[in-house]
């Protein structure tokens, strides 16, 4: 007869924060961590404190990963965007916990994830309609047919707002929905969720590589994406004012797109100026005539 | 028989040039702070005028001047209204058209057939679709009432000086927006009588202020504190430069740089036609062309045959006085660029390319420089990296449609592609793999203001030109 | 077998021929329309001024084929014509004549009369112009009537419906036919651009017709519309151009119909001058078919000689 286990109060398995990298959850290269607390001060977890050597493989796995991901179809995309919005709403309590800790009421962050979810649901629509509404049949004053198409950027540099769902959500999906593959930096204060959220990713058929997340110190992390020479552009959301200009001098290097921090309402229905701001328009002509 | 053409000279009496100009700030003309340079003309290094330099005072006049013009008059004024004005530059430029050319070839020493045929009425035209633009922009896309920038500092290059003035003003004035333009030093006399077209016009005073000058004048109309957006067109270093100096600023910016164009031709490619293309691409306007179509990517099969063709295709090609109506190529536009394209034609082959021009009778004054053909080049030579901006062409060959898109694509820069051949299939498939703005699919070197332009990569950001090019000078 | 057209009888050594024709033809290059009318009006943009336009009236003088054939000839007109030819100007002797005088094949033997001790040749139409559409024995016979009263040039056309529809073996095969039922005489071969539509069809008629074994190929009927236009002899001089680089063999050509005045045809020489090369600058190489254009060049050369415009009643209308 086997003795009955003892009857005390069950330990949980803790995550380990990692980071999200070519489809992989490495730990930082340098093995650094910091510690993450809740509103209050108290511990939460010892997230990744990314190196400038994580910013590089994160920026060559986006690299390597933008061919595939832009040649994807439109409607492709959106399915897979769609698909990300269907796997935020199965973990939606999960979020909510972490918002909660991060500091949001109960019913604050249970908004929050909807409103993440929803914004997920909105971007995956635009994916092939994006072409529709910035590209254009241009009337030239010849015999040539004269079409200009949006086509993504390439690799786009993320510098994650506090707001740590929304607003990565927010800066993420209009990256990645017209075929760019991105770099994150995320929240520094609130650095959890984005590595939640990296786990959707994961197991929403985004292909490996189109979005990578990093945690850390951001004052590290964004100078080295600002002067990365294969980074197409840069989304300075989450920067403080006193360091755009900064890194604005540093993305002149190699003429990235930037895109200013702005005070944003993360709630309110974006617009396409996010999409828009990481497309390049090209404009092919081709001679009439038989 | 051998049918020698007699010179056909254009008149050159059509224009007349003052000894001296100012700068056009609050509609007059009025001296600069500088001290002032003379621009003369590339074919025959004669003294053409003097004219003023603005310093940083002259510059900050302008741009109040701009301000003032943008608060009181043109901002408040209905789109309609606006329109009505861009419609009679566009009609001015169309009376004025022969003037403009010719003044344009002597200035730049681009061939008048360029001129004439093309930089000045695609002037007009840009004037008079964007015109078009004032009253409805609510209809284009960046929401129902949107909103001009302000002022607007305009730098432009030396290349398609009355063009590029055209390219900035048009849908920054139809926008709602008030400019100060600065020309580039060596060619500033179109934009100087462009100011002329526009009292003619009758518009208001400091809606178009036009600084001359040199770096100077450029930097310091870039850095000013009452500028809201800034717009260039020029090389990529400077852009850079540029780009620096509006970092952390509300200013706006946009970019139009430089280019290392890959031209590919497929080995099914209508050859006469490519042949055509390739002259065009990079023989046009003397080579002095962002988008030129400065490297030839031949597929190997049919390079021998290509090359043959070209050959003697430049051949025929007439070098001489920007002036005389069958010129094909004209002069280099300064002593500089002519040093510029020497030092890298000499860097070609001393890094093994072999250097080829036709027989050629250069003219003993001015500047100029037979067209080149460098076969034998690879990917890692100076000729193949770095823009020219001349009429210096180099010559790659590739086996496969990868391996030409992939060393279309190995370069900083992303403005410009040309794709040739015959099979429909092939031109989309390229197309959609080349990290370029523009891809001409047989046929090269077409502009309308209709057409979105601008680049990929290092050779800038924004469009200008249509629908596109309204977002530069809108609040969006 | 439609495709090589009447197969019976024919070995299958000819068969592998047509085949190869075709496999030939379908292999050149292709053209771009608008690139070549591009071009095409690239050299029409073209100023030629004072000494450059004197020659050039001269030499387009003497390159015309002066034409008359309208089903109302007459010997009368047909004589009239060939006064015209042998002194163009009558008030100026050093006008160059012209290169030939082009009829039908039943009044060759009027021009030839009328034309003796002039050196200029009589050109006729034959292969039952302008439809072409008769037997291959008629049209054989209608050339070897024109050769044997006189024609040192015959003008033929070519079956456009058996080139529309592929079967250009049968189109070679007359060609091949006329030719030799020439003898001596010079083979011009009409492709009718016109009908011909396309510049593809174009570039091919052209290989076509210098590959069995004419020596001049020719635009149009004049009967078509549109007759000859510069794009179209722009392909045609890139073909002659190429033919020859590729077998040594040198084709003239004759852009035909539509040329009516001296601008018009200083761009046809422009083109030749820098397409097919200043070898093709002669009337052995080049000729335009044309009539009325004779009385502009003449009134064009006589501004330049005097300095006034001239008018049309000062120049003979035959």
């Amino acid at each position: 007869m086997s003795e009955r286990p003892g009857k005390h109060e069950r330990l949980s398995v803790r995550k380990t924060y990692k980071l999200y990298v070519n489809g992989a959850f490495p730990r930082s290269e340098s093995g650094r961590s910091y510690v993450v607390t809740d509103a209050k001060g108290r511990f939460v977890a010892n997230a990744s404190h990314a190196s400038r050597k994580d910013v590089r493989d994160a920026v060559g796995a986006a690299r390597k990963a933008f061919g595939g991901w832009s040649g994807r179809t439109p409607y492709n995309r959106g399915q897979i965007l769609y698909r990300i919005a269907e796997m935020l709403e199965g973990r939606g309590a999960q979020f909510a916990d972490e918002l909660r800790t991060a500091g949001l009421s109960k019913a604050a962050a249970s908004a929050e994830v909807d409103a993440a979810v929803d914004r997920w649901v909105w971007y995956a629509g635009w994916a092939d309609k994006l072409a529709a509404v910035a590209g254009s049949a241009n009337p030239v004053a010849g015999p040539f047919f004269n079409f200009s198409t949006p086509e993504p950027t390439g690799v786009v540099g993320v510098v994650a707002p506090d707001s740590p769902l929304l607003g990565l959500v927010s800066t993420v999906a209009p990256a990645i929905v017209s075929g760019n593959t991105a770099v994150v930096v995320a929240s520094e204060p609130a650095p959890l969720p984005a590595i939640t959220l990296a786990e959707v990713l994961a197991t929403s058929d985004l292909p490996g590589g189109v979005v990578n997340v990093l945690t850390g110190r951001r004052a590290e992390l964004a100078p080295w994406l600002a002067t990365h020479m294969d980074v197409n552009a840069l989304d300075l959301a989450g920067v403080p004012a006193d360091a755009v200009a900064d890194l604005e001098e540093k993305a002149a290097g190699n003429l990235k797109r930037v895109v200013r921090p702005d005070e944003s309402d993360w709630g309110a229905e974006p617009g396409t100026a996010r999409m828009t701001a990481f497309l390049e328009t090209k404009t092919v002509w081709h001679p009439v005539g038989v | 028989m051998v049918f020698e053409y007699a010179p056909a000279p254009e008149s050159a009496s059509v224009v007349d040039i003052r000894e001296s100009y100012g700068l056009f700030v609050d509609g007059a003309f009025t001296r600069g702070g500088g001290e002032p340079f003379k621009t003369i003309n590339p074919a025959d290094e004669t003294v053409l005028a003097e004219v003023a330099c603005a310093d940083e005072g002259d510059v900050d006049r302008a741009v109040r001047a701009a301000r003032k013009a943008f608060d009181k008059v043109w901002g408040p004024m209905p789109g309609a209204e606006r329109a009505k004005y861009l419609y009679r530059i566009a009609r001015i430029v169309q009376e004025r058209a022969r003037e403009l050319a010719v003044l344009e070839s002597i200035d730049n020493g681009k061939p008048i057939r360029e001129s004439r045929d093309v930089d000045v009425p695609l002037v007009a035209a840009h004037f008079f679709y964007y015109a078009g633009w004032a009253d409805k922009l609510g209809h284009a896309g960046f929401g129902t009432d949107p909103k001009p920038l302000g002022v607007a500092a305009q730098v432009i290059p030396w290349n398609f000086p009355l063009l590029m003035l055209a390219w900035k003003i048009a849908p920054a004035l139809a926008c709602g927006n008030t400019v100060v333009l600065k020309p580039a030093e060596t060619t500033p006399l179109t934009a100087l009588l462009f100011a002329d077209i526009c009292r003619q016009a009758e518009l208001p005073p400091g809606v178009v202020n036009i600084v001359t000058g040199a770096g100077g004048t450029g930097r310091a109309l870039v850095a000013h504190d009452g500028v809201d957006k800034v717009a260039f067109t020029g090389s990529t270093e400077v852009g850079k430069e540029i780009a620096r100096t509006v970092a952390g600023t509300r200013k706006r910016l946009t970019l139009e740089l430089g280019g290392k164009a890959a031209n590919i031709v497929y080995a099914d490619a209508a050859l006469d036609q490519a042949v055509e293309g390739v002259v065009d691409g990079i023989f046009f306007n003397q080579g002095h062309v962002c988008c030129a179509g400065s490297r030839l990517l031949v597929q190997e099969s049919i390079a021998d045959e290509l090359l043959d063709r070209l050959k003697a295709r430049m051949a025929t090609l007439r070098v001489g006085d920007p002036l005389d109506k069958n010129t094909d190529v004209g002069a280099v536009n300064s002593a500089a660029q002519l040093a510029k394209i020497r030092e890298l034609s000499a860097s070609g082959e001393q890094e093994g390319a072999t250097r080829w021009s036709p027989p050629c009778d250069l003219p003993d004054r001015g500047f100029w420089f037979a067209p080149t053909v460098f076969t034998g080049v690879a990917q890692s030579h100076r000729i193949a990296r770095e823009e020219i901006f001349g009429p210096v062409l180099s010559v790659l060959t590739f086996r496969t449609p990868d391996e030409a898109v992939a060393k279309a694509n190995n370069t900083p820069y992303g403005l410009s592609a040309g794709i040739w051949t015959e099979k429909g299939s092939q031109i989309l498939w390229t197309a959609q793999r080349l990290r370029a703005g523009v891809v001409w699919a047989n046929t090269f070197n077409k502009f309308d203001p209709a057409s979105p332009f601008g680049g990929y990569k290092e050779s800038g950001f924004g469009r200008e030109g249509g629908r596109h090019g309204l977002e530069a000078y809108l609040d969006v | 077998m439609t495709y090589f057209g009447d197969a019976e009888g024919v070995s299958t050594e000819t068969l592998t021929g047509a085949a190869e024709l075709r496999a030939f033809l379908h292999g050149l290059p292709g053209v771009d329309r608008v690139g070549a009318e591009e071009r095409a009006a690239r050299l029409a943009g073209r100023s030629i001024k004072t000494s450059a336009k004197a020659a050039a009236i001269d030499l387009a003088i003497s390159m015309v084929d002066l034409t008359t054939l309208e089903g109302a000839d007459t010997p009368g007109k047909v004589r009239a014509l060939c006064a015209k030819a042998a002194r163009p100007d009558p008030d100026d002797p050093d006008v160059p004549r012209v290169a030939a005088v082009c009829v039908y094949s039943d009044l060759v033997d009027v021009a030839v009369r009328a034309l003796d001790g002039t050196g200029i040749g009589v050109a006729s139409v034959a292969t039952s112009f302008p439809s072409g559409r008769a037997p291959l024995e008629a049209k054989l016979a209608d050339t070897r009537a024109a050769v044997a009263a006189g024609a040192a040039e015959i003008d033929m056309v070519i079956d456009r419906g058996a080139f529309l529809a592929g079967d250009y073996a049968k189109v070679a095969g007359e060609i091949a036919a006329v030719k030799e039922a020439c003898g001596s005489a010079h083979l011009k071969v009409i492709l009718e651009t016109g009908e011909l539509a396309t510049l593809d069809n174009v570039r091919r008629a052209s290989w076509l017709a210098m590959r069995a074994g004419g020596d001049f190929i020719k635009t149009s009927t004049g009967k078509v519309s549109p007759a000859a236009t510069l794009p179209v002899t722009l392909v045609m001089l890139e073909a002659v151009r190429d033919f020859r680089a590729a077998t040594g063999r040198q084709v003239g050509v004759k852009p035909a119909g539509g040329i009516r005045t001296t601008k018009d045809a200083i761009k046809y020489l422009v083109l030749v001058n820098e397409t097919a090369g200043p070898d093709w600058l002669t009337p052995d190489w080049f000729r335009l078919g044309a009539s009325s254009v004779l009385n502009d060049l003449l009134m064009q050369r006589r501004k330049l000689a005097t300095g006034v415009y001239s008018g049309p009643d000062y120049f003979t209308l035959d």
